[in-house]
């Protein structure tokens, strides 16, 4: 009984030792908001990366792809039995995307994905993270007429809105074009039809204002059919003189299509790659929904061959992993087949870069890919789960998780030595308190108890805190975060960067548990040392200590 | 737990012989400091028969301490023996000498001893709270506290039971170790210097305290000091020359 109410008084009243274990405090609350945000990012960061990739991913190692999806299909669903719910075929090749902002062209590195706009949204969350409300029920690659997002979907605090998205889709499309006319009209007026640098003119009547001759009405014929197929061919015909780059983007009325009532087919590229966040985190846009722009690609076959063609944006792809973002373009997979030429024209069967598949919950990934891997011949064909493809990044985050634990548990233990210290002095201030009760009959094993006890008390006094100072952290860290903005009047957390406004936090109550029992158990264990002095102390020369 | 089993002290009387409660045998301890060897005690014979009030005196340094935390089971002897209520209790293990100390033998020291965090009836709780563990301190709490608050209150500190030590005066502080002392119900109290850190009418107030603790109630007690004085109100004298008993 003397040692608990010992325990407690020593508590009271000695303040240095609260001192020493403000560092396991400090030590617990960091894990603990590290973790959390860790988590936080890590499960964050998963989500979009399951977002855009299925369950598992069956590959070519082609980019020419493999043939007959459906067939492929099949043998999916025989060899991974039930537990496979959907399947969808993709085509992915690299890509260029280019679109015009105030009279330059802007050049993008992508990822050009074909995909079935009927089936892709049942393998993935890529539904999700569209920007117009019905694109997000149902993917149609047909431009809407209005009606997107002006507020971020998934955003989760009042963020800045995004006016320009409210004109997008058909009403943009129309002012824009109806621009573009009087901006010709006008320097149509201004300058004579033969100007020898005619930036409109087609490439028979520059010929022909170059060689002086009259335009003949065979060669405007030309032209229309030259420029309904393919650019590249039009441009070596005209003599190899570069491609006049407004050709598509702006057909001649009466050739092809009316733009402002028609589109050309549709394209969802990431976010990334049509705005930017300025320093206020407001969104720029370069492009909207509408707009056209072109894509250049390499056709199947060997070698490939760069094609070119004008697409219609329909909407905005945005998983806030700015690497998708900035990277992938979505286009409807029946259309990029047909401009790869990835359709056997005498079969009629079309080929496919890979099927994404998703299967049952619970179902485990691993099992199931083996058993892919086992019927597929692995030289033609890869099998991986979502996990598998971003395998390094996540043991990155992993690993980062792994040392940032190692690293603070050590600020504990560092905290260990300083109680170690602190109750070593404590056992030769009492040295004469430990005498007396051994006068009283106090047994060895008794004393002991008591600085164990002490230590213990210790521990839990600045586990607790650290648990509640952590907890109110990692709960409040948006508020602490936006506090010191302002009193620093620096970005912490650059959204920019992330994509997202907010830090993301996971609180998981097995780590904490960890964490508290690791720094009580390190209290407990650095008070072992000055425990076992105090019981061996001699009884009379504890008694006689000064 | 003891192997030694204490009766009651008989009232004593000068016509029957009261058996010896404590007897200290050729008791020998000595201190190695370096290579110099310091024979402390060289063969103590002393015996006390219970319900007696000895005193031990010498010079400083004559050993009396050393004789009084042998017999306090503090400290293990050289050679010799110390045998309490007939049995051998210097050579137990350490688990029933403990045990032993706290049930059958009370301590008081000259520089009080007192437990600085706790008020002074928790420092007279102390022996009891160390002879029970915290479920059984439970049921038997409130019948120690009564006992406890009763020794005080005879000591005359009733109101001051919940004051620190340093609250207290020397007096007031001797008289709250001797309550601690008697707490546990023992039968031999041991005081090493009870007076020396007190004037002259704090001492003798102690003293009169322990006088009357040995006439009412036949506690046996052996008590240290330097001052021949203090030493003749005890029923017995006993004299500590270089390590040895010098007068009976």
């Amino acid at each position: 009984m003397y040692k608990l109410l010992l325990c407690c008084r020593y508590l009271r009243t000695r303040w240095i030792a609260l001192a020493s274990i403000i560092s396991v405090t400090l030590g617990v609350a960091t894990m603990i908001v590290v973790n959390a945000v860790m988590a936080g990012f890590s499960h964050e960061m998963q989500t979009r990366i399951h977002g855009i990739l299925s369950d598992l991913v069956f590959e070519s190692h082609s980019l020419s792809g493999f043939q007959d999806p459906a067939w492929h299909m099949d043998e999916i669903r025989r060899a991974g039995g039930d537990e496979i719910e959907g399947m969808t075929p993709t085509v992915a090749v690299p890509a260029m995307l280019n679109f015009q902002v105030r009279g330059q062209w802007i050049t993008r590195q992508v990822m050009f994905i074909g995909i079935d706009e009927a089936t892709h949204a049942s393998v993935s969350d890529f539904g999700r993270y569209l920007q117009h409300p019905a694109n997000r029920g149902q993917l149609s690659f047909d431009l809407r007429d209005g009606g997107y997002d002006t507020v971020d979907s998934q955003a989760t605090a009042t963020e800045p809105t995004r006016p320009a998205l409210e004109a997008a889709g058909w009403p943009h499309r129309r002012m824009r074009v109806e621009r573009e006319r009087l901006w010709r009209e006008r320097l149509d007026s201004e300058r004579p039809p033969s100007d020898e640098n005619g930036e409109f003119a087609s490439p028979a009547e520059k010929s022909a204002a170059e060689s002086g001759k009259p335009v003949r009405p065979i060669d405007r014929q030309v032209d229309a059919v030259l420029a309904a197929t393919t650019e590249t061919p039009a441009t070596e015909a005209s003599g190899g003189r570069p491609a006049d780059p407004f050709r598509q983007a702006r057909p001649e009325e009466g050739t092809r299509m009316d733009p402002a009532t028609e589109q050309f087919t549709g394209i969802v590229p990431g976010i990334g790659l049509a705005s930017f966040r300025d320093s206020s985190g407001i969104d720029r846009f370069l492009t909207l929904p509408g707009d056209d722009v072109k894509v250049t690609f390499p056709t199947a076959g060997t070698p490939p061959k760069a094609v070119s063609d004008t697409f219609t944006i329909v909407d905005f792809y945005e998983s806030k992993m700015s690497e998708y973002d900035a990277n992938f373009v979505f286009v409807p997979i029946a259309a990029l087949q047909r401009m790869r030429g990835m359709i056997d024209p005498e079969s009629g069967l079309a080929s496919v870069n890979s099927i994404q598949i998703k299967l049952r919950p619970g179902a485990d990934l691993e099992t199931v890919r083996d058993r892919l891997r086992k019927a597929f011949p692995a030289d033609l064909y890869a099998v991986a789960t979502w996990r598998d493809k971003q395998g390094p990044l996540l043991a990155a985050v992993d690993m980062e998780m792994a040392v940032l634990n190692i690293l603070l548990f050590l600020i504990i233990a560092v905290a260990g030595f300083g109680i170690l210290a602190i109750f070593f002095m404590i056992v030769v201030e009492k040295t004469r308190d430990i005498g007396i009760l051994k006068s009283l009959g106090a047994r060895a094993a008794g004393i002991a108890g008591i600085f164990l006890g002490y230590g213990l008390c210790l521990g839990l006094v600045g586990a607790g805190a650290g648990l509640a100072l952590g907890l109110a952290i990692a709960l409040n860290i948006n508020t602490i975060r936006a506090g010191v903005e302002w009193c620093t009047g620096q970005r912490v957390f650059d959204p920019s960067i992330y994509y997202f406004f907010n830090i993301p936090t996971i609180i998981d109550p097995v780590t904490i548990a960890w964490v508290v029992i690791g720094a009580v158990g390190i209290a407990v264990a650095s008070s072992v040392l000055p425990a076992l002095r105090a019981a061996r102390l001699h009884p009379v020369e504890a008694l006689r200590h000064e | 737990m003891s192997s030694v089993t204490l009766e009651r002290p008989r009232a004593a009387s000068p016509e029957i012989a009261p058996p010896a409660l404590l007897r200290v045998r050729d008791l020998r301890k000595h201190y190695r400091s370096g290579d110099r060897v310091l024979e402390v005690l060289r063969g103590v014979d002393f015996d006390l028969a219970a319900g007696e009030f000895v005193s031990v005196i010498g010079q400083s340094g004559s050993g009396k301490s050393t004789l009084l935390h042998l017999m306090g089971l503090l400290d293990a002897p050289d050679g010799g023996s110390v045998h309490l209520a007939g049995g051998r209790v210097d050579n137990l293990p350490a688990r029933q000498r403990d045990r032993l100390r706290n049930t059958a033998i009370g301590m008081v020291f000259q520089a009080y001893h007192l437990l600085p965090e706790l008020t002074a009836l928790e420092n007279v709780l102390a022996p009891l709270m160390v002879r029970h563990g915290i479920w059984a301190w439970l049921s038997v709490r409130r019948e120690a506290r009564q006992r406890a608050v009763d020794l005080l209150e005879r000591f005359g500190l009733g109101e001051r039971l919940q004051h620190k030590p340093r609250q207290l005066s020397g007096g007031e502080m001797q008289r709250v170790a001797i309550a601690r002392a008697l707490v546990g119900g023992p039968r031999l109290l041991l005081a090493d210097e009870p007076t020396g850190n007190l004037d002259v009418e704090s001492g003798a107030g102690i003293l009169d305290v322990l006088c009357t603790l040995n006439r009412s109630e036949g506690l046996s007690i052996v008590l240290v000091s330097h001052d021949a004085s203090i030493a003749g109100r005890a029923d017995r004298v006993v004299r500590l020359v270089a390590g040895r008993v010098a007068t009976v």
